[in-house]
């Protein structure tokens, strides 16, 4: 029997894995967008493990929400992807340096 | 097998306007090119009629659609500022986008799309709607701010935004799901109830409540979160700008009362120590940063952050007069820094942005009268009475002293003084250094008239404040 604590633990080790992804990675937007995903995929398995747990169905509809939200965030983010690369011809983290101050 | 019938009167504002947001969508696809115009018209229309609606159904409260939605008069207050505050802003972006070729359908689309989810959000009572209404907020946002697709700051400031806009949502939900576990609900009136029944793990109920507060710290942004905010006022088009720095602002300043004050009101020590933190750095950072700017739309989001830091003390004082005054702070600053941004769209025309601070030189000998207006706004920025922000910021720090908060009032004024240096120095640059250029205003005469009532808006609400800070009142009585 997989105890809920296991679930937790996975989801929290998803989630430090997104946000550090988001934070070092220095090279490449798509890479952060994977893992601006992985992040609400972790929040996800969170949902469902509590609420399979508590026998409380409102967390599991709660996941069809975010995987809906989820597909129309990364719709809009790919969308300024591409702009942005027309003007730049590049995705390198490290030359989005024009706004400073 | 019983139905219950949904009440869904509560909630004929927003309905009204998601039918008229996939009219105006409608309108937009078929007309084409030429349908800014019309779509312009019909989002004026749809905003004045919801606050009609609004306006009309004071009173009212209750909850419904299951316990996902409350109508109280918190609510409505809010919706109505919404409502009336991005009328102005639309009236101020027509001509600026008309001089960029920006005047398309798609931005009236997006803004009123995004308003309906402000007021989803004020009207939440579950985590479900907060996500939903956030979410249905941002996005618009994210879209808008890269509207202008040949400007490489735009899309560089949308890019940034949409990251953080994303990792800060990420947080929220990952808080609310710790919550959810923690009290086995997602509606916020079970959740004040099981943790005022008592008998919860509270390490875990503080370790989902930090996941919340960087959530609300990146949507407001409080500083260590704030590092979207100058890029993406800077980056934006200013008509943008103007619409991502005021209603939004009171969207987030309802999502942090929703789930701090009424779901986790009763665990309020523990969130307390974290809010005081957010505002002191948000107050000592935005003031000390802006005075270094000499754009003024990154002065004026440094100043955002700072204004930030002072909604921060009256939500974190806990007492009813605190939440009042921070309610009071919130709807002032958005008409505030309507009018500042609304200047710099004023002030510019086609191939001009107005945004450098030299721009703004001897403006009071170009013309006396607009100088004025903008003297009003930023002295009431600056918090000098007889002006509204002043009440404002009296009324935040009065409530922190009286929970004995006296270090952190200190603070607040420090900072203050400090702030009035970057306020009064735009003063001085419009009153008396010498005019670098003599081209004559081009605004249209309703965007003038328009700015005229806002300056004068926050005079006459500085000399008699007295009727706002009764509405705020008592709505938290």
């Amino acid at each position: 029997m997989i105890a809920l604590s296991d679930f937790l633990i996975l989801g929290a080790l998803l989630f430090s894995l997104s946000v550090a992804g988001i934070f070092l990675n220095r090279k490449n937007i798509i890479i952060i967008l994977m893992c601006v995903e992985l992040m609400l995929l972790a929040v996800n398995l969170n949902f469902v493990a509590f609420s399979h747990y508590s026998g409380d169905i409102a967390g599991q509809i709660f996941v069809f929400f975010i995987l809906t939200v989820a597909a129309a965030e990364a719709a809009i983010g790919l969308a300024i992807l591409v702009v942005l690369f027309r003007n730049k011809h590049t995705i390198n983290v490290a030359k989005l340096n024009e706004l400073k101050g | 097998m019983t139905f219950e019938v949904l009440n869904m009167s509560l909630a004929l504002p927003e309905m009204f306007m998601l039918a008229m947001a996939c009219t105006i969508l409608m309108v937009v696809a078929f007309l084409g090119k030429n349908s800014a115009k019309m779509a312009y018209i019909l989002s004026q229309l749809t905003l004045a009629v919801t606050a009609i609606l609004i306006y009309q159904s004071f009173g009212d409260s209750g909850v419904t659609f299951d316990g996902t939605y409350i109508k109280d008069a918190f609510s409505d207050v809010l919706k109505l500022a919404i409502c009336i505050i991005n009328i102005a802003v639309l009236l101020y972006s027509t001509s600026y986008l008309k001089d960029r070729d920006l005047f398309k359908g798609e931005y009236y689309v997006l803004a009123i799309f995004s308003t309906l989810g402000m007021m989803i959000m004020v009207s939440a009572a579950h985590f479900l709607t907060i996500y939903l209404g956030l979410e249905l907020m941002s996005l618009c946002m994210y879209a808008m701010v890269a509207m202008h697709r040949d400007s490489m700051i735009s899309t560089e400031a949308a890019m940034k935004y949409f990251i953080l806009g994303a990792l800060a949502s990420g947080m929220l939900l990952y808080g609310m799901s710790i919550i959810y576990g923690v009290t086995g609900s997602l509606e916020i009136a079970t959740i004040a109830e099981t943790i005022q029944a008592g008998g919860l793990d509270n390490t875990v109920l503080s370790f989902g409540l930090v996941f919340l507060v960087i959530g609300i710290g990146f949507k407001l942004g409080a500083v260590p979160f704030h590092m979207w905010l100058p890029d993406v006022y800077h980056g934006a088009p200013t008509a943008v700008t103007l619409f991502i720095a005021t209603a939004p602002k009171i969207a987030a300043f309802a999502m942090a009362i929703r789930l701090l004050v009424d779901g986790l009101g009763d665990v309020h020590q523990h969130w307390q120590g974290m809010l005081i933190m957010l505002s002191v750095l948000s107050m000592i950072v935005g003031n000390v940063i802006a005075i270094a700017q000499t754009n003024l739309k990154r002065m004026l989001a440094y100043s955002t952050i700072s204004h930030i830091g002072f909604i921060l003390l009256g939500i974190l004082s806990g007492s009813q007069e605190g939440y009042a005054a921070s309610m009071f702070y919130a709807l002032v600053y958005s008409l505030m820094s309507l009018g500042a941004f609304g200047m710099i769209i004023l002030m510019s025309r086609q191939g001009f942005e107005a945004d450098n601070i030299d721009d703004y030189k001897g403006l009071s000998r170009r013309n006396p009268w607009f100088a004025l207006m903008m003297l009003i706004l930023m002295f009431s920025m600056a918090g000098i009475p007889p002006l509204v922000g002043f009440y404002a910021k009296l009324t935040v720090i009065k409530s922190i002293i009286d929970i004995n908060l006296i270090s952190v009032a200190i603070v607040a004024v420090l900072m203050s003084v400090i702030g009035a240096f970057y306020y009064l120095r735009m003063i001085k640059v419009m009153y008396f250094d010498k005019p670098i250029q003599q081209e004559e205003l081009q605004a249209p005469t309703d965007m003038r008239v328009m700015m005229s009532v806002n300056g004068l808006t926050v005079l006459a609400l500085g000399i008699f404040p007295g009727s706002l800070l009764a509405v705020c009142a008592s709505v938290f009585s």
